[in-house]
């Protein structure tokens, strides 16, 4: 990115008058404080829970880490509050209002898709609001998911709730969902490696301008 | 459609538990199939892509062989034993083959266990007229395991020195192990080291965590897996 007058630093003498085109605030903000703290306690519960399934059904990590009835208990605790934090934070407008905008899927949402399938890497080609079509088709997967595994992991902790052929079934759901929610996510962070301008959104909550536009080209409308 | 997807997502969830079974039927034969051509052993990662999963309750077992092993045989009897591994080995042996099932739902079909009759170390013993049970210790620290008298006097109940015809490997509850074969797979407590003559059965480590105390295969823990035996 060039330099622009007011980003170079603390130290920059002035900063331009708002009608310096291609000045002014060379970051927007994109996320606030609530939406930050969701992704962060979630992707923390996340992590945990993933981590402990890991123990749980890898032999060798089982072999290495033992403690069953421990692992057990974390790994049905981080999953139970899973979704809490997604729930603590609809006391959020900020956070609600990006709920809808994920939400929303919009014409230029079926071009970033296409675009995607052709495997077609350039900005012009794949048009996007705050968040673009993989974005919204993740959250919406990933919670589904989540609930899912969460209702399957109940029936699997509370064994006496169950009739008694559920049980087995929901073990073979819980398996393999676990499976595929593990490859998403991989990509989930993937993604995010790859773009640290998107991860700085993030971590700080503005993004750069320029990044903004090339990669959220109509964000300012959605 | 945000909405649209995540609704479906649940659909699909409640359908895969109904279509479950038929499902689990079919992954089970093709990988069964594929992990017997499979050099890596991958397929043993996926679910029911079989083999023994390893569970242990506490954070590390301390190996033991021929010159640190030992079982001991107390309680209500007349002549409390110690026997080493190698005084294991020089006894009769039997061999039994049936399937292995787990209460979390994995079965390995048709495994040989070889070692000594449980009813044999017991008379062996002597067990005075009041006893009514047996509870089981494991050098792991933490585990334990409890038959009846009846029960633990079957002949397909034994003190396990072979599974899968080799020497019973650390990861699998080695050097000794109990094998009762009718019963979940949680009631072969691994890393025997204690048998103790007792008058009632005490639950096991499982069993006062909501596990049946007669773990009979089918029978038991809300499941109906084809009987073992």
């Amino acid at each position: 990115m060039t330099s622009t007058p007011g980003s170079a630093g603390p130290m920059a003498a002035r900063t331009p008058p708002p009608s310096d085109p291609g000045g002014a605030a060379a970051r927007v903000r994109r996320f606030g404080p609530a939406q930050r703290w969701v992704h962060r306690t979630t992707g923390a519960l996340m992590l945990v829970c993933v981590a402990s399934a890991a123990c749980l059904y890898l032999p060798q990590l089982a072999e290495l880490v033992g403690r069953r009835l421990l692992v057990v208990t974390v790994h049905e605790w981080s999953g139970l509050l899973l979704p809490v934090p997604v729930l603590v934070g609809l006391v959020s407008r900020a956070f609600r209002a990006d709920l809808g905008r994920l939400n929303r899927f919009l014409p230029y949402d079926k071009e970033w898709l296409r675009a995607a399938l052709r495997r077609d890497p350039r900005p012009a080609s794949r048009p996007s609001g705050k968040f673009n079509a993989g974005q919204k088709l993740y959250a919406a997967w990933i919670a589904g998911a989540v609930l899912v595994m969460l209702g399957t992991g109940l029936l699997m902790w509370f064994t006496g709730l169950a009739p008694v052929m559920w049980r087995t079934s929901a073990t073979f759901i819980h398996d393999w969902l676990a499976l595929a929610i593990g490859v998403v996510l991989a990509g989930h962070i993937g993604m995010a490696y790859g773009d640290p301008e998107a991860r700085r959104g993030m971590r700080t909550g503005s993004v750069d301008r320029a990044w903004a536009e090339r990669e959220h080209r109509h964000w300012k409308g959605d | 459609m945000g909405r649209r997807v995540l609704l479906s997502m649940l659909g699909l969830g409640a359908a895969g538990l109904v279509a479950a079974p038929q499902l689990q039927r079919g992954f089970e034969a093709f990988l069964g199939s594929a992990a017997d051509k499979d050099p890596t052993g991958l397929t043993g990662l996926l679910p029911n892509g079989g083999g023994f999963r390893y569970y242990s309750v506490t954070a590390s077992v301390p190996r033991k062989g021929p010159d640190t092993y030992r079982l001991t045989v107390g309680g209500l009897v007349d002549r409390p034993a110690t026997y080493t591994l190698d005084a294991l080995r020089d006894l009769p042996r039997t061999r039994i083959v049936r399937d292995v099932q787990c209460v979390t739902g994995w079965r390995v079909p048709h495994t040989p266990f070889e070692g000594v009759r449980l009813s044999d170390l017991l008379d062996a013993a002597g067990v005075r007229p009041e006893a009514k049970a047996v509870r089981f210790t494991c050098f792991d620290g933490a585990y334990s395991e409890s038959l009846t008298l009846q029960q633990a006097r079957r002949a397909d109940v034994m003190v396990a020195l072979k599974m899968q015809d080799k020497e019973i490997g650390h990861a699998h509850g080695g050097p000794v192990r109990l094998y009762v074969a009718p019963m979940y797979f949680y009631k072969s407590a691994k890393w025997l080291s204690g048998i103790s003559v007792t008058s009632g059965v005490r639950p096991g480590y499982w069993e006062e965590r909501g596990y049946d105390v007669d773990a009979w295969v089918g029978r038991s823990n809300g499941r109906e897996d084809t009987p073992t035996v």
